[in-house]
């Protein structure tokens, strides 16, 4: 029996598909630290631990409890949750971390409803005081700020993506081999795993400094290049309102507001975007915002910093032959 | 085959959504209340497949009694019995406690399939169908944006960042799934009318054997809420030839190009 910190955060570390970190790891981490003592846990498939566990040692998991299995790429959420009961019953940590995805999020479900733990969903920040684990929370699309805590126990929390700035200093690789208990909990099996191919060069949405949008304003989906080659110019990412989602300009996976993604990026341009109170929601909290639309009413204007009336097909191309001038 | 949907009461995104400041709540006066529009997306699925099997569509939800109205339109859209669990002891409940009350509801109301949707527009939490799954001792496949459902046997698809997986179990399951399935039906006139008719439960929590205030279970509670100002409008110009460069000069002078 190892002893673990008595202000131990224990950060669950979603390994993707393809057996690779996933992107979320060095946030919830940074966020780990400013709170208490990273460990990690990793399920990885048979002889993938020890690659793994180092690079959660270099983004600051102090220990790092691995569990190789091939279970977790057969069966749905059931092994990752019971290696998480495991390694929550090891290291009795103040509070667990978890990625608020898909799967983050059922396995926190999971494991909260399996063990009657207090849980925090979608938290942006964490702080403690002395009674424990405060996450903190933005809801009603950035409208409110709610904190949250435990009455009493580990309290479990999903992170939003991207959220948490704060990265954890890297420690020397320390592994520790856990044998999960078994549940026998019924599970549904994964079938099969198609990975995305296609490589795109331009940033993800989530988690993306800079984003721009496009909306109905654009036209068509041929149109929607002008948003396109502006983000290649910003190197930002690409998003878009869900009435050019549901025109089919661009896939679903871009849609910015209440039922798509949350950003919160240094920059958000909007081109051609009303501004609907649903896609508000979604990148009101952007620290600049950028309009251009051909409706002087039109309700993106009231949170844009810098909102220009009038065409996005002249002001757009304008603005990149602007940009690359620039960079000459 | 018995096919649970999940739905929920929430305030209209169209709209301005408040929190009161004093109790943390919901503030349900503020704005429209209106059916969570995923929830019935998660009924179109279900009735979707009653149209072509046999198969018997319940809706359930855990929302103050006053909300029965909105619950009945799952009715109207061609649910054939509702189920509400109604209690002042729930008012605030947390993620624990819905889950342990909806998961004794659908125990004593028999299933086989659950469906909910993915995420509710107002707490956007997403975990509750796996919550559920584990109450109930039973699969989870959640977020799908396809599915399939067979006699004895639920599948999809579910596409995230870094692919797509097909997902399949035998039944009784717990499935959630994505906006990315078809729009819900409109309830017609008929249909309103045999709502009218239809079987309405109503349920407190010890109908269900959930005690709200058992302080021995861990719960999440608020501790702080803050209304975030409003953000305000910055500089508007119209563009009067030189809109582009205009924007380019602002991102350079703010270092964001």
């Amino acid at each position: 029996m190892t002893d673990y910190a008595a202000d131990s955060i224990l950060v669950l570390l979603e390994v993707t598909p393809t057996g690779a970190l996933a992107k979320s790891a060095a946030g919830l981490l940074g966020a780990a630290s400013l709170v208490g003592t990273p460990a990690a846990l990793v399920v990885t498939g048979a002889g993938q631990a020890q690659a793994i566990a180092e690079q959660a040692a270099a983004a600051g998991a102090e220990r790092v409890l691995t569990v190789e299995t091939d279970a977790a790429s057969a069966q749905l959420t059931v092994p990752l949750a019971d290696a998480l009961a495991t390694a929550v019953a090891a290291v009795s940590p103040d509070a667990v971390l978890i990625s608020n995805s898909i799967e983050g999020r059922d396995v926190a479900g999971r494991f909260a409803a399996r063990t009657g733990a207090a849980l925090a969903v979608d938290a942006v920040g964490l702080s403690r005081d002395e009674e424990g684990i405060i996450a903190h929370h933005s809801v009603y699309g950035g409208a409110y700020n709610v904190d949250s805590a435990a009455t009493f126990g580990t309290l479990v929390v999903t992170v939003r993506q991207g959220a948490v700035d704060a990265r954890a200093e890297a420690r020397p690789v320390v592994v520790e081999t856990l044998e999960p208990q078994a549940s026998g909990r019924a599970a549904a099996s994964i079938d099969s795993f198609e990975a995305v191919t296609a490589t795109s060069t331009r940033p993800e949405l989530r988690g993306a400094t800079k984003v721009v949008s496009g909306g109905r304003g654009l036209g068509s989906a041929e149109n929607f290049a002008l948003v396109e080659q502006l983000a290649d110019t910003l190197g930002a990412a690409i998003g878009a309102s869900r009435a050019a989602v549901d025109a089919g300009y661009i896939p679903q996976s871009h849609q910015v507001g209440q039922t798509g993604v949350s950003v919160s990026p240094q920059l958000y341009v909007a081109l051609g975007i009303s501004g609907a109170i649903q896609h508000k929601a979604g990148m009101q909290t952007a620290k600049t915002i950028v309009a251009v639309n051909k409706d002087p009413d039109a309700p993106i204007f009231e949170v844009a910093d810098f909102g220009v009336v009038g065409d996005v097909f002249t002001i757009v191309p304008q603005l990149i032959r602007a940009l690359d001038e620039r960079k000459k | 085959m018995k096919i649970i949907v999940l739905v929920k009461e929430v305030p209209d995104t169209y709209g301005e959504r408040k929190l009161d400041l004093e109790t943390g709540l919901a503030d349900r006066a503020a704005s429209e209340p209106v059916l969570d529009e995923i929830g019935e997306r998660a009924l179109e699925v279900a009735l979707s497949h009653a149209d072509k099997n046999e198969a018997e569509v319940v809706v359930m939800s855990m929302a103050p009694e006053r909300a029965a109205t909105t619950i009945r339109k799952g009715l109207a859209m061609g649910a054939a019995s509702a189920v509400q669990i109604a209690d002042m002891g729930l008012a605030g409940a947390d993620l624990g406690l819905t889950a342990r009350t909806l998961a004794a509801g659908i125990r004593k109301t028999g299933f086989d399939l659950v469906i909910a949707g993915n995420l509710s527009t107002d707490g956007s939490g997403g975990v509750l169908p796996a919550m559920l799954a584990e109450l109930l001792e039973v699969p989870n496949l959640t977020a799908l944006s396809t599915v399939e459902i067979a006699a004895d046997s639920v599948s999809g698809t579910r596409t995230t960042d870094d692919g797509t997986m097909s997902l399949s179990a035998p039944l009784p399951a717990v499935i959630s799934i994505t906006e990315a399935l078809p729009d819900a039906r409109f309830p017609n006139f008929k249909g309103i009318m045999a709502a009218k008719k239809k079987p309405f439960e109503t349920l407190t929590t010890s109908d269900v054997g959930v005690d709200p205030q058992d302080l021995s279970v861990a719960a999440s509670i608020m501790t702080a809420i803050t209304e975030k100002p409003p953000r305000s409008a910055g500089v508007k110009i119209t563009d009067e030839g030189d809109g582009g460069t205009k924007i380019a000069e602002f991102l350079i002078e703010n270092r964001l190009a």
